[in-house]
C-alpha cells in the first residue's frame, strides 16, 4: 500500500490517575471506512481529539499523508483536510440551517451563496436540507445531516464520525451507510466509532480495537461476528443473555387510554397509549429520544399523575397514585438520568439505596430510617449486581456509568418488583455491565413479573423482549410479537405507522 | 497555572476545616480594615474575640450576653438550615421574627394585668404562630402562583417593619407611657415574663429552646425520613420527585418550620431581654441568622457553635465600639467579610487546586 492518508504512532495521553491512550497506533488509508471500537473509557475519544487538535498527546506523532501532523486546535486540524461530526450536536434552535452551519465554519462565505452550496452538497450526497428551515423544528436525523453537510462544504479528506447512528432510525441509519459509502468513492476516509458491532460489520473495511487505552486488535470486520468483536473489546467470553422457554401469565401491568400532557415545553404529549403486559413478558418500547419516553416512564412511576384508571396493576387502578403508593403495590421504575433523576450525585450509595427502597425494603419504620438496614441493602445491590466501588459510602456521581446503571437497575430489581419499567437500561454501559443487566431483567422476567423496557437500541430490544412496541410523537403502536417481526416492519412502526391494531399477545 | 479540579469525593476535612479558615481570614482582613481606620489591630481583634469572655473587667456584663445573643440567632438558624437544605430560601426570618413577637406581645398584653399559668404557654404558641403564619404568605404564593420565596420573604420584612412601628405607637402602645411610643415592660409582669433562669447565666427560655431546636433538627436531618427528603429535594429535585417528594408540601413544611422557630425567637426575645415592644425592637437577629446558618455548614451542631461565635462577635463589637470608638458599621463589615470569605473557600470542600501546564481544551 501508498502512503497513508494519516498515521498514528505511538499517541499516549495521560490524565491524573488515568492513562487514556497508550502507545496507540495504526493507520488510516485513503477511500477506507476505519472503525474505532471499545468500550466506555477504552480511550476512544481521547485519541480522536488528538486528531482534531483538541488534545495534545503526551508522546508519539501522528502524520498527515506523511508529513508530520500535530494540530493544536481544531481549525489546525481543519485546514488539513480533518472534519468531525460529534455525537452530540452543537446546533443553535433558534437559528436556521444556513447560519447554523455558518457558525461553525472558519471563513463562512455570505448566507446566500451558502445556502446554495448547502442545497447542492446535501442533494448530491442524498441528505436534502432545507438551509432556511429552523433547526428547532428539525428532527434528530435532520440535526445530524446539518452537522454532516457542514463537514461536507470545508471538502474534508478525513472525516470522523462519534457514535452517528444513536440517534437514528433504521430507514436514517440506511441513508446515512449509503452517504457514507459514496463518500469512500470518492477517496475520501472516515473513521467511525461506534459501539454497534452489526454496522461496523456492514460498513466498515478495517477496524482497531481500543482496550484500556491499548491497541488490543485489528481486524477486517467483515470476516469476524458480531460476538467476536464483542470478545475482542471486552477481552473476554462474552455471556450471552439467554432465557428457557416460557409462556405468559395474568395480565399484571395495563395502561389504557393515557393521555398526558408533558410539563415541559420541549416534552412530548403521551396521547391515548395503551400496554398490556403478562406476567413473565417482557415488552420493548422502541423509538427515537424525545418521543415521548420520558413521559412514558413518569406516568408509570407516579411522577406524572393521570387519571386513576389509565394505569391498572393487577386489576387496581392507581393512576392517581404517587410513587411510594406505587412501590407499594410493586410497580419500580428505573429513569433513563442516572445522574439527578434515579439517583441523586452528592449522595452515598447507601441514601441511594434509601432513596427508593425505603418503604419496600421496610428502611423506615415510623419515620425513622434505618440507617444500618439502608447500608445492608445498598451493600446487598452491591455485591449482587457486581458493583465496582470502595463500598457503600461513596457518592453516586464517583462510579462509572455503567457502574452506577448496576446500581440503580439492581436496586429496583432486588425489590422483588411485580412490574418492572425501564428507560434506557443499558444506555453508556460497557458490553459486559450491559450483559449482565439484560440478563437481571430476562430472569426478572422469568420469575413471573412483568418487565416494560424502553430503549432506542433495537439491537437490544429484539434480543430480550417477547414483544414490541414503538413510540412516535407520543402515541404508542399496539404491540407485536418480536418472534417474525422484520427490521423493515419496525422502522414502519417506528415511524408511527400501526396497520394492525390487534395485538397478539 | 492554577486549575480546579473537581474532587471525585467531596472532602470532608475541608467541610469543617473552611469555617475555621474563614474566621481566620475575617481577623486578618479585619485587622487591616481597623488599621486603616487607625486603630491597633491587635488590640481590635483581642476586644472582639477574648475581652468580653477572659477579660476581669468586662466578663460579669458580657458573658451572660453570650446565651442572650446566641439563643435567638441559632433558633432561628437551626429553622433555616433545613430550608436551605431542601433548597427553598427563606431571607424573611427577620420579618417572621417581629410578627412572632408581635402576636406573643398582643397575648400578654391582652392579659394584663391578671395572673395566671397559662399565659406564658399562650404567648409562646402566639409567637410561633405569628411567624408561621407570616411564613406562610410567601409559601402559598410559591405553591399557587410560583413567585420566588427570596423576593416574597425578604419584602414581608418591610411590611413587618411597618406594621411594629405602627404597634409601639398605635394599639399596643403603653396607656401609662406618658404618650411615649413602645408597649408595656412585659418582661416585668410576671406572668408573661421570660426571665434570666439562672442568675449571671443569660440562660432564659429562648435558649433552652435554642438548644432543643439543635436536638430536634439533628434528628430530622440525620434520622428522620423528612430530613432525608429535604436534602435530597435540595441536591437533586428530580430525584426527589422520583422518591416520591411533593415539592409543594415540602415548601409549606419548610417555610412554615423556620417561621415557627423566628417568631419563637421574636417571643422569647420581647418577654425578656427586649422586654418591650418598641419601634427599633428588631436588630437583625433574622439576617444574622443566615450567616450562622452558613459558618455552622447547614448542621444543627455546626450552628450552635457558630451562634455562639457570632454573638461573641456582635458583643465583642460593641465592646470595641466603646472602648476604641470603632464605628458600629465597621463590626458590620467584619460579619459580613465572615460569611463572604466562607462562601468563597467552600470551593474547597468540592475543588483541589491543582498546578498544571496550559492545555488547549
Amino acid at each position: 500500500m501508498t502512503t497513508p492518508l494519516l498515521a498514528i504512532e505511538g499517541i499516549t495521553k495521560a490524565y491524573p490517575g488515568v492513562v487514556a491512550n497508550s502507545d496507540v497506533s495504526f493507520d488510516i488509508g485513503k477511500g477506507e471506512i476505519h472503525a474505532l471500537l471499545g468500550e466506555n473509557g477504552a480511550g476512544k475519544s481521547t485519541l480522536v481529539k488528538a486528531i482534531y487538535g483538541l488534545v495534545r498527546p503526551d508522546a508519539g506523532h501522528m502524520r498527515w499523508r506523511g508529513k508530520t501532523f500535530i494540530p493544536a486546535a481544531p481549525h489546525e486540524a481543519r485546514a488539513a483536510g480533518v472534519a468531525m461530526v460529534f455525537q452530540h450536536f452543537s446546533l443553535f434552535d433558534a437559528l436556521d440551517v444556513a447560519e447554523n452551519v455558518a457558525l461553525g465554519m472558519d471563513n463562512p462565505p455570505p448566507l446566500r451563496r451558502l445556502a446554495a452550496q448547502i442545497r447542492k452538497v446535501s442533494n448530491d450526497y442524498g441528505l436534502p436540507l432545507d438551509p432556511g428551515q429552523l433547526v428547532g423544528d428539525l428532527s434528530a436525523g435532520q440535526r445530524q445531516r446539518v452537522e454532516i453537510v457542514r463537514c461536507l462544504l470545508q471538502d474534508p479528506h478525513l472525516l470522523i464520525m462519534d457514535e452517528p447512528t444513536s440517534v437514528l432510525t433504521p430507514q436514517e441509519v440506511e441513508t446515512l451507510f449509503r452517504t457514507l459509502r459514496q463518500l469512500r468513492s470518492e477517496g475520501r476516509s472516515i473513521l467511525y466509532i461506534s459501539h454497534k458491532l452489526e454496522e461496523i460489520r456492514t460498513l466498515c473495511d478495517k477496524a482497531t480495537v481500543l482496550r484500556l487505552g491499548k491497541v488490543v486488535g485489528r481486524c477486517d470486520p467483515r470476516e469476524k461476528t458480531a460476538r467476536e468483536l464483542a470478545e475482542m473489546m471486552v477481552g473476554t467470553k462474552l455471556h450471552q443473555p439467554e432465557r428457557p422457554p416460557h409462556s405468559p401469565g395474568d395480565v399484571l401491568l395495563e395502561v389504557k387510554g393515557l393521555n398526558l400532557r408533558s410539563p415541559s415545553a420541549f416534552g412530548t404529549s403521551l396521547k391515548d397509549v395503551a400496554i398490556k403486559v403478562h406476567a413473565g413478558e417482557i415488552l420493548g418500547i422502541g423509538g427515537v429520544a424525545g418521543n415521548g419516553q420520558d413521559e412514558l416512564l413518569a406516568a408509570l412511576s407516579g411522577e406524572l399523575r393521570a387519571p386513576a384508571g389509565a394505569v391498572c396493576v393487577r386489576g387496581e387502578t392507581i393512576g392517581h397514585m404517587g410513587p411510594n403508593a406505587r412501590r407499594a403495590l410493586g410497580l419500580l421504575c428505573a429513569p433513563e438520568e442516572r445522574l439527578g433523576h434515579a439517583a441523586a450525585p452528592e449522595m452515598s450509595l447507601t441514601e441511594n439505596a434509601l432513596l427508593t427502597g425505603a418503604w419496600r425494603q421496610k428502611l423506615v419504620s415510623r419515620g425513622f430510617v434505618n440507617w444500618t438496614k439502608a447500608r445492608g441493602f445498598a451493600e446487598a445491590v452491591i455485591k449482587r449486581f457486581d458493583v465496582r466501588t470502595p463500598g457503600a459510602h461513596i457518592v453516586a456521581r464517583a462510579l462509572s456509568g455503567g457502574n452506577l446503571q448496576k446500581f440503580v437497575i439492581g436496586r429496583e430489581i432486588l425489590q422483588r418488583p411485580e412490574v418492572l419499567v425501564v428507560n434506557q437500561p443499558t444506555w453508556g454501559v460497557d458490553a459486559a455491565a450491559a450483559a449482565a443487566i439484560r440478563q437481571a431483567l430476562m430472569d426478572l422476567a422469568q420469575g413471573g413479573a412483568a418487565v416494560v423496557v424502553i430503549s432506542q437500541d433495537l439491537d437490544e430490544l429484539l434480543e430480550i423482549s417477547d414483544s414490541f412496541a414503538a413510540l412516535n410523537a407520543g402515541r404508542l403502536t399496539a404491540k407485536r410479537p418480536v418472534r417474525g417481526l422484520t427490521l423493515e416492519q419496525i422502522g414502519l412502526m417506528l415511524g408511527g405507522a400501526d396497520e394492525d391494531s390487534d395485538a397478539a399477545a | 497555572m492554577l486549575r480546579l479540579e473537581k474532587r471525585p469525593q467531596p472532602s470532608t476535612f475541608w467541610n469543617w476545616a473552611t469555617p475555621v479558615l474563614a474566621v481566620g481570614l475575617t481577623m486578618i482582613a479585619g485587622g487591616i480594615l481597623f488599621a486603616a481606620l487607625g486603630k491597633d489591630p491587635f488590640a481590635a481583634i483581642k476586644m472582639i474575640f477574648w475581652d468580653p469572655l477572659f477579660n476581669p473587667q468586662f466578663a460579669a456584663y458580657s458573658r451572660p450576653q453570650l446565651l442572650v445573643k446566641a439563643g435567638p440567632l441559632i433558633l432561628i438558624a437551626v429553622g433555616l438550615a433545613i430550608g436551605f437544605r431542601a433548597g427553598i430560601w427563606n431571607i424573611g426570618a427577620e420579618g417572621q421574627y417581629i410578627i412572632g413577637a408581635l402576636c406573643g406581645a398582643a397575648v400578654a398584653l391582652a392579659f394584663f394585668p391578671s395572673p395566671g399559668w397559662y399565659i406564658f404557654p399562650l404567648m409562646v404558641l402566639a409567637g410561633a404562630f405569628g411567624g408561621w403564619a407570616w411564613a406562610m404568605i410567601p409559601a402559598i404564593l410559591k405553591t399557587r402562583f410560583n413567585t420566588n420565596e427570596i423576593l416574597v420573604s425578604l419584602l414581608l420584612v418591610y411590611v413587618a417593619e411597618k406594621i411594629l412601628a405602627a404597634m409601639a405607637t398605635g394599639r399596643m402602645r403603653n396607656p401609662d407611657g406618658a404618650g411615649f411610643p413602645g408597649s408595656r415592660n412585659i418582661a416585668q409582669y410576671p406572668a408573661a415574663a421570660n426571665p434570666e433562669l439562672i442568675a449571671g447565666s443569660g440562660m432564659h427560655w429562648g435558649v433552652v429552646a435554642a438548644f432543643i431546636a439543635v436536638i430536634f433538627g439533628y434528628i430530622m436531618l440525620h434520622k428522620h425520613i423528612l430530613g432525608f427528603q429535604v436534602q435530597l429535594a435540595g441536591q437533586a429535585p428530580r430525584a426527589a420527585r422520583f422518591a416520591g417528594v411533593a415539592p409543594a408540601r415540602l415548601v409549606v413544611l419548610c417555610l412554615g418550620f423556620s417561621g415557627a422557630l423566628a417568631g419563637l425567637a421574636g417571643l422569647f426575645e420581647v418577654a425578656g431581654p427586649a422586654r418591650m415592644i418598641s419601634i427599633d425592637f428588631n436588630v437583625g437577629y433574622g439576617f444574622t441568622a443566615i450567616i450562622v446558618a452558613f459558618l455552622g455548614r447547614l448542621h444543627p451542631v455546626g450552628i450552635l457553635l457558630a451562634g455562639l461565635l457570632m454573638a461573641l462577635t456582635y458583643i465583642g463589637g460593641e465592646l470595641a465600639q466603646f472602648m476604641l470608638g470603632l464605628p458600629s458599621a465597621s463590626i458590620q463589615v467584619f460579619q459580613g467579610m465572615l460569611l463572604f470569605f466562607l462562601l468563597a473557600l467552600d470551593v474547597l470542600s468540592n475543588y483541589r487546586i491543582r498546578r498544571s501546564r496550559s492545555e488547549v481544551a
